[in-house]
């Protein structure tokens, strides 16, 4: 069935399909309507599912984690402030091996209170053990709501689910609702090995001393190594139900490339419109919109990169005192990897500011006019 | 010749608790837990903040007790139990009793938040804060569960505690859940008789513990039962329950109230007090006392 429905309803019918059991979720704009609508289908029944109306997200991820913990499939959503708060819960979600599923609206962080996107609030939270989905449009992030549990559920490791404010939350696109009794099939029921039960009592996450504690992280990363295959095998595997397939990554034009763009969320979708009108004027661009940033996939960063002569990476992010995050981790795959490009650094977009094809086009015109980066971080769009 | 005397066990036999624990010596909180699970029986699940009973029950992988455990963060422990109990329904097990248990920092500071708002909520938790009057796990600093008077390593004998202690239960009053109780480790079988009471009852039901830590309060630990009697006895640690908010019964009636000098000499933490400290403390007790009694 094909209905027309906002970013933050995708999510909501996302976690519906996949039957999430338990939702501890508290408001917080752009994400509000994720919630409203999980709230309805609780009350209506439509979704046998606990809505917990908790009073703070720093309570709605250790809900989350200890329903989890008892072997509930589990869902929220937040953005920006309430991510920020969740962080420390964010560790306690991987480090316990806890499969949440969190959908995130990418906003800026205050101060200034700023309501519009950008994506300092998920990158800050990169290394907590989750895995991160950026998104581009509304069926990728029902899709990937649908995915994230089962590639998680198999590693029993948490992921976000991520889309931009406003751009993409509340922008209303024809989106495949997917069928249920298929999603059953695709997607069966959470049943974790060990659960928190008085039938087989343990006691999870106790004291661990120096004699185990590196062994658990040793274990969170070589599963985290594992996700790169599984995610592209449950794509394919989705694919062959319904006809949609989620990868790594989402190539665009880049086989023949003189200048490739490496962007992600909705900017990664204007990317491909650049690309277009540039190719019109005769410039050969392409696309790499990078869908997943937790596990990075490098062999196919490395793979599609190493043949493009030029790539321009385009960041909605800073790391303070370094520079664009996407940038960093581009600049670090390719590191060893012979004949690899020119790779230059764009920060754009902060705080909701639009990101439009002409954005590209003149970064484009940058990196066309110079034979390699001259600085660390070419700002465009930023009022000096 | 007198009759045989028959010994009658007082307390459920079964122990869920096992010798092999951390504890200090003399801890009240280990008494506390023992007690509390002689009362709920094995179809409990414990949701244990940072605080003593995170490295009381042992390292991984032991566990001293038979119940199962989530080790959760430190202020997290009702939302913890929260989740605990809706993912337990939702796979099928509506039977099992869920306890957040944490002691006073988790309770009267960090935890208050998300405890305030699981009984807001009316979540079917039992919370047991055993209170012990300062953040010993990190090595005895004030909370604001500590009370007037006393010293910590946070608040030296020069600028000692200046603030009466958090009123908790009154706190907890004013969300209206169903069942409230103080308890005290020197009185298990009104603990045990409370919590059998709690186990039926559904909804949020909160526990105020009376915990002495001979470590923190610089007493002997061999006095930590008779510490815990006196404060019962001497109206500092009254016991008595409070029903949907309002109904306050009081389970140990005092005839005659015992001073409180009394327990404040055997603790070296209120060892620097004066006459006149004693007295204002004394006076706060009365205060508190006559407050209790009038809400009856």
């Amino acid at each position: 069935m094909k209905k027309v429905i906002m970013g933050n309803h995708a999510l909501s019918y996302g976690a519906m399909l996949s039957r999430a059991q338990v939702i501890p979720a508290y408001p917080i704009t752009p994400q509000t309507q994720v919630v409203e609508l999980l709230s309805e289908m609780c009350a209506s029944k439509t979704l046998d599912a606990k809505f917990i109306k908790v009073e703070s997200e720093h309570s709605a991820m250790a809900s989350c984690i200890s329903a989890s913990a008892a072997g509930a499939r589990t869902f929220t959503a937040t953005s920006a402030q309430g991510l920020a708060l969740m962080h420390e819960m964010l560790h306690w979600a991987s480090g316990g091996r806890h499969p949440v599923v969190l959908g995130n609206i990418n906003r800026a962080m205050a101060p200034g209170w700023s309501i519009w996107t950008d994506q300092n609030d998920s990158l800050s939270e990169r290394d907590t053990g989750w895995m991160q989905f950026y998104c581009s449009s509304n069926q990728e992030v029902l899709d990937s709501v649908i995915q994230a549990y089962k590639v998680g559920e198999a590693l029993m490791i948490p992921a976000m689910v991520i889309l931009d404010a406003f751009a993409l939350s509340h922008t209303y696109e024809v989106v495949e609702i997917p069928e249920q009794d298929k999603v059953d099939a695709f997607l069966p029921p959470f049943k974790p090995e060990i659960r928190l039960t008085p039938d087989d009592p343990h006691a999870f996450g106790g004291l661990t001393g120096p004699e185990h504690y590196f062994e658990l992280r040793y274990k969170l990363q070589k599963d985290m190594e594992k996700a790169p295959a599984l995610i592209e095998g449950t794509g394919l595997e989705f694919e062959r139900l319904f006809g949609r397939r989620l990868g790594l990554v989402d190539e665009y034009k880049c086989g023949d490339a003189d200048l490739l763009f490496v962007s992600s969320g909705t900017a990664g979708y204007t990317a491909n419109v650049a690309v277009d009108l540039l190719r019109d004027e005769g410039i050969k661009a392409g696309n790499l919109r990078m869908r997943v940033v937790r596990p990075f996939p490098f062999e196919t960063v490395r793979r599609i990169l190493g043949k493009a002569k030029k790539a321009a990476v385009v960041d909605r992010n800073i790391s303070y005192g370094h520079h664009g995050i996407f940038y960093q981790e581009v600049k670090s795959a390719l590191y060893g990897v012979k004949k690899a490009p020119p790779v230059f650094g764009y920060i754009t977009g902060l705080g909701g500011r639009d990101i439009t094809p002409d954005t590209f086009k003149e970064i484009a015109a940058h990196a066309l006019a110079k034979d390699g980066p001259d600085e660390e971080i070419v700002w465009i769009g930023v009022k000096r | 010749m007198k009759k045989d005397k028959k010994m009658t066990l007082t307390l459920p036999a079964e122990e869920l608790m096992s010798p092999g624990h951390l504890a200090c010596q003399g801890c009240g909180a280990t008494l506390a837990m023992r007690y509390m699970l002689k009362a709920l029986g094995q179809r409990t699940v414990l949701c244990i903040p940072a605080c003593c009973w995170a490295v009381i029950d042992g390292p991984y992988p032991y566990s001293c007790l038979d119940a199962p455990i989530y080790h959760c963060a430190f202020e997290t422990a009702a939302s913890t139990a929260t989740g605990v109990k809706a993912g337990l329904e939702m796979t099928g097990d509506t039977e099992t009793t869920v306890v957040a248990w944490a002691g006073d920092g988790g309770t009267f500071d960090i935890g208050i938040q998300a405890l305030s708002g699981a009984a807001e909520r009316n979540d079917d938790i039992i919370y047991v804060c055993y209170d012990n009057e300062a953040y010993m796990n990190t090595g005895i600093q004030r909370s604001s569960a500590t009370p007037y008077g006393a010293w910590t390593t946070t608040t030296p004998v020069k600028h000692f505690k200046d603030r009466p202690k958090k009123d908790i239960v009154a706190i907890m009053a004013a969300h209206r859940i169903p069942y409230i109780a103080t308890a005290s480790v020197s009185h298990p079988e009104d603990f045990v008789k409370k919590m059998k009471k709690a186990k039926a009852i559904k909804g949020t039901r909160f526990f105020h513990v009376f915990a002495p830590c001979p470590t923190g309060w610089k007493s002997r630990p061999d006095d930590s039962v008779k510490l815990a009697r006196l404060a019962v006895q001497n109206a500092y640690f009254p016991l008595f329950e409070i029903e949907d908010g309002e109904k306050v019964t009081i389970n140990l009636k005092l005839k005659e109230k015992k001073p409180v000098a009394d327990y404040i000499r055997l603790q070296g933490r209120f060892r620097h007090l004066s006459e006149a400290h004693i007295a204002a403390i004394q006076d706060e007790v009365d205060a508190r006392w006559a407050r209790l009694l009038k809400s009856c």
